[in-house]
Parts: structure tokens; sequence; C-alpha cells
């Protein structure tokens, strides 16, 4: 635990494997860089590696970050929970950051709560929003200014809670990947380097890696334009294949609820939602999807929603821009049609005139 | 010679079906009005113990924290197969966050002596997974999270298989460890129904007070408690007596408990609201789904 320390930096813990970035931590140094300039403090980044670490310095450093603290060991050529959460409490005790942000990653969801525990501060899990604001404890007049806000949905999403830590510090939090914009890099933008030598002498590593495999995802929902999703209502894995010529037809990829993905009709890593990926495509098309806030909290920002579904009081049409009731096999195979023809009058028949009334109240 | 396997479990409310019932009018979720569940992943870390147990013997104790409603969880892993359950009921113990809770149930862990301890990966109450990692620290006990396989376990030393999700690794690692275990990791065995007959009647000494509470309600205190001490002495000879920890009993410094101790606090929840989305539905016709495809073209939504 530190002290309450308003002129500590904002930090981003910069999580690197082999030397390639995770993207969240670079959506990190743009929320990072946000929220230091409204501090007026410098935004940091920590790097541990085992060496090379500068070409990794100086990319942070063109996505914002003012100061790189580096610490390169042989301890740390592979990410393990004690080695790592030893050489970050090192370095928050030693320079007292006022915010320490992960990315909500397997990995920073291991190591957050570690250093947490090891620090006695708060940790707030999953944010989805962070922002800098004031908050009064109850039955306390004492203003506390400028705290982090942190802010997830919990109770599978239903419910949006902001937290804040005001006297225990340092303030952390796990930022869940794609909810942060990522920033434009800067090529001419140059960090400070700070290098640490972390005291490892006499620590032994408590677990071994006997054998590593890392598999890229199959698919990259994130950098998607349009996603076709599917959930429990597409009925089976045969006609899930719906699913999948929209998709190719319009150049998308293919998302998932955790329904679909439980009832085995493809694989985890096409899931969106609160567990899964979030994602904000230009166009997010939802077939036989019913809604659950935990699905909605992975989409809901995506610029247009079409939502398609028999029960017009699925929840999924409380998010949607554009919805059609109707069963998706029958519906699917006339969007294909219509988007191959590229919607041509001529060959579906006449327009619709007048356009489609208003849906009110979407209910459920 | 067997290990003794700690498993910390969880009541939680069922989020999975946010629906019908559990809505208010007003579109917002009625928390109080969702079923209170066992926690899901939870299930597959008991599962885990039970079955290091079957293969190298050594006892399986259960934990939770919570209200004396939370002894349902308990009673259901007595059912499937757990030799052993404690309850950890304060007050004081109230509005603890990851940090304050994870101290408590080490404070109890500590006095269980364990080999092994095992976790769900998370709750779907919070889905924050910090309760495992922060329990291994205070415990000093190592780290193994998204345990899906339990490879080997001899002489004190665990292999497994850790679950990534963008790959995977085999570690190995002495004994003492505690793990979170995925949903992957196994399929729970079923309550057993000799079991059920049997533990159906276990109650912690809170559920025995507020049944003579409702019982006798004209009885003195004193009688009152004569009666309670009467029926917990029966359960506990009938092996039914769950046993409960207060703040207290665990020898836990009040300050790292409750709401005092939790250094994180909730400045303002917005309940998420369903209703009110407003649509335009087009028919799911040939004209309808054209007129659809035409204007997201116009839009350059699409093509």
């Amino acid at each position: 635990m530190i002290e309450v320390n308003r002129r500590g930096e904002v930090w981003v813990f910069a999580e690197q494997e082999g030397g390639a970035l995770a993207e969240v931590s670079l959506e990190l140094l743009g929320k990072g860089r946000e929220l230091a300039d409204t501090l007026g403090v410098p935004l940091g980044a920590v790097l541990l590696t085992v060496a090379d670490g500068e070409t990794t310095a100086t990319r942070l450093g063109q996505y914002g970050a003012d100061r790189i603290y580096l610490v390169e060991h042989d301890l740390l050529r592979h990410y393990q929970t004690a080695a790592y959460a030893r050489a970050v409490c090192e370095l928050v005790t030693a320079w007292s950051p006022q915010v320490v942000l992960y990315g909500a990653t397997a990995l920073g969801r291991d190591l957050a709560p570690t250093v947490a525990s090891a620090l006695r501060c708060g940790l707030t899990a999953d944010c989805t929003d962070l922002q800098i604001g004031d908050h009064t404890p109850p039955g306390s007049k004492e203003l506390q200014k400028n705290l982090l806000l942190q802010i997830r949905p919990a109770f599978g999403g239903s419910i949006i809670a902001t937290i804040v830590n005001y006297d225990r510090w340092p303030q952390m939090a796990t930022v869940r990947e794609g909810v942060m914009v990522m920033p434009q890099p800067d090529g001419r933008r140059r960090a400070m380097l700070v290098r640490h030598a972390a005291a490892f002498d006499g620590f032994r590593p408590p677990l071994a890696i006997l054998e590593s495999e890392r598999r890229p995802k199959k698919v990259n929902l994130k950098a998607a334009r349009v996603i076709v999703a599917g959930g429990a209502g597409v009925g089976d894995k045969a006609s899930f294949r719906l699913i999948w010529e929209l998709a190719n037809c319009l150049g998308g990829a293919v998302g998932a609820s955790r329904a679909a993905i439980d009832l085995g009709f493809v694989d985890k890593d096409h899931q969106v939602g609160q567990t899964g990926t979030t994602v904000r495509p230009a166009l997010y098309i939802a077939c036989g999807i019913s809604g659950a806030v935990q699905h909605r909290a992975g989409m809901e920002e995506s610029a247009k929603i079409l939502a398609i579904n028999t029960d017009p009081s699925a929840p999924i049409f409380a998010v949607a821009h554009y919805g059609i009731v109707g069963d998706l096999r029958v519906v699917i195979p006339k969007l294909i049609r219509a988007v191959r023809s590229g919607a041509k009058a001529e060959e579906l028949g006449e327009p619709l005139a007048p356009p489609a009334a208003e849906a009110g109240g979407a209910g459920g | 010679m067997g290990y003794h396997c700690v498993v910390c479990v969880k009541q939680v409310p069922d989020t999975k079906g946010i629906t019908g019932e559990a809505m208010r009018d007003d579109g917002t979720v009625n928390r109080a009005a969702l079923p209170a569940i066992f926690n899901p992943e939870d299930l597959n870390a008991l599962e885990m113990a039970l079955a290091i147990r079957d293969g190298h013997g050594g006892t399986v104790t259960v934990v939770t924290m919570g209200l004396p409603k939370a002894s349902d969880v308990l009673r259901e892993s007595l059912f499937r197969g757990a030799d052993r359950a404690v309850l950890i009921t304060d007050r004081r113990a109230a509005g603890s966050d990851t940090l304050a809770t994870s101290y408590i149930l080490a404070c109890a862990v500590r006095r269980l002596e364990a080999d092994i301890v095992l976790c769900g990966r998370q709750a779907i109450d919070g889905d924050t997974a910090q309760v495992g990692p922060q329990l291994a620290e205070k415990l000093s006990f190592t780290l193994v999270t998204y345990l899906e396989q339990l490879l080997e376990l001899r002489n004190r030393t665990l292999r497994a298989r850790r679950n990534l999700g963008h790959g995977w690794e085999i570690v190995e690692t002495e004994l003492p460890v505690l793990a979170t275990v995925l949903d992957s990791a196994n399929t729970p065995r079923p309550p057993a129904a000799r079991r059920v007959m049997k533990f159906k009647k276990a109650r912690c000494r809170s559920e025995v007070e507020q049944a003579i509470g409702r019982e006798l309600a004209a009885a003195s205190d004193d009688e009152r408690a004569a009666e309670s001490a009467r029926r917990c002495s029966a359960l506990a000879g009938r092996g039914l007596l769950i046993e409960q920890w207060n703040l207290d009993d665990i020898g836990a410094d009040l300050a790292w408990c409750g709401f005092k101790g939790s250094p994180t606090k909730v400045h303002r929840v917005q309940s998420i609201v369903l209703a009110g989305g407003a649509y335009r539905e087009y028919p799911a016709s040939d004209p309808g789904v054209a007129q659809l495809v035409r204007e997201l073209i116009e839009d350059h939504t699409i093509g």
C-alpha cells in the first residue's frame, strides 16, 4: 500500500510476449494519456522483459507514454506470476504512481490481483470506461477530488457500477480488450527510459513452465467492419452455416453468443460479449440472439445493429437500430440474395413504400 | 498419504437467465428476484478436489463466506461428496471487496492446513476472478490460474495444463498450490441420492437459531439458547452440524475486513434499462429485406 500521492503518475502495464505488445496495452496508452493530461501528470509504461527492451520501449513512447520503466532480467523471459508481481510491486513502491492500469487479459487478470494483494490496494476488474472525477464518501463531508472512476458492468451486465478508491493507493484497474480506442502512433514522439534493476537475489521461481503453445485467434473480431453473429435461436450447427454464408457475402466475420458456443455451433474464438470479445463494428447483425445483458455488453457500441429474431419482445431489439421479426432461416437467404444483387428493385419486387414504420418501445 | 484439498465456493445470484420475473417494469433487473445458485465454476473446482481425493486419498473441505443462507452451497457440496463444510459468516464482514474477502478466506484456510486450495476461475455475479489470485498471494501458495487438466500429482509435485484462451501451458510446481479451475476442466458429478438423504438435514448454528426463533417465538432468550445448544449437539453427534466460524474464530484483524478493510468503494450504481429502444422494423419479406439492404448500401454501412 502506498500513500495517496496526488503528483503520482498514471501507469500502464505494457504486456508483451517475445517483443510483441498486446493491443490492449496500446489501447490503454491512449486512455492513460487522456487521464494523465486531465491530472497534469506524466504517463508511464511498465515494461518487463528478458532483454532488448529498447525497441519495444520506443514503440510505447510513440503510442503516448512519457516514461518507460524498464526491467530486464532472465527471470522475466516468460510470464510468471511471482516474478512479474515482484517486479511490479518494486516499481510501484519506488515511484508511487497514483494509477496503474492493466489489460484484462489472461495475464493481466493473473498479475493485477496478485500485485493488489501484495500492496494491499484496491483493484477493479474488467473496466469498460475510466474517467477522472470527484467522490464524497458516505457519512463524510470531505470531497475527494480527481479520483479514478472505474466503471464496469456487474451482475451479468445488468448494472453498471462505478468504483473508486480514495484512501489506499495506487488506484488499479484491469480494462477489457477492445473497449478503449487505439491511439494513432506518432513516430517522432520520444519517451524517457528509466531502467530499474529488480532485486531478484535469492528468488527462485516457484513454478516451471514445461511446455507452452500460443495459438493465434482464428478470427479477428475486433478488426471486422461487419460481424454476423448467431445465437441459440439458430437452432443447430447445420443452420449455423447460414451465419457463415451471410458473413462471407458481406466480407464480414462470424460472431456468436455464449449460448451458441455452449451448444457447440462454433468455436469459442467467435464469442462476443462480456466473457468474449468486445466489438464495435460498422454493422452488427444479431441472428437468433435474444440479447442477454452479457452479450449486449460486448456489442452495443456497434455503429449499426440489425436484429433478426422470431420473438418481438427479445431484449436484443432494445439496442437494435434495425429489426426484422422473423425466422432467420427465411430471412438470411433473402438478405444474401438482396446483398448479392445489390438490392436492385427489379430483381426483388417493388421497394417498400412508405418506409417501414418506426417501432416504438421494444418491450421485454 | 493423501492430500487435504480446500475448495472455496460462493453462492451467487443466477445472472445467466435475466429475463421475465427478474425484470422490473422500468426495465431494470431486480437482483433480489434472481434465484441463488452454486457458482458454476466452483462446482468444477469441487469436482477436481473430489477426483484428487478419489485418486490419492485425503479429505475435501468446502469453505464459503456469506450469510447463513449460503449453507445451501455447503449442503450441495456434501451431497456431491465433500467431507467437511465450513461457513464463515459475520456481520462485520459485510461490504468486503475482493481484497478483504481474500484476507478473511486466508485466515480461515490457514486454520485448515491445506495442501491444495481450489477455486472456480470466477464468480458470475462479479466476474472479477480476483479472489483466487489474491488468496494465493496471502497464503504464499503458488498460483496456477486457468487450470484445465491435472496431469499428475505425485510426491507433493503437481503438473497441470493451463488454458490461457490464446494458447496453453504445462506447468509443474510443488505443493502447496492454489489453482483456479475452468469450466472446461471436468463435468461435476451429480449429488448422490444417499448423501442427499443424509445431509439434507445438515444445518449451521445460525440456521438452527433461526428455526428456533420461528418455532419458539414465545420462549425466553435463555430457553432458546438452551434449545439451540441441544439441537446443535444432536446435529453434531450425527455429523450434520455445518461448522460456523466468525471473524474472531479465525483470528482476523478487523482492520482488514468488511467495508473498512476494503479499499474499493462503490461510487455509483446504474441499472441498465432494457426498454425504450426505438428501432426501425422491416418486414421479413423480399421487398422488406431489399429495402433494408438498400439503405445500408446507401449510407455506406455495407458495399
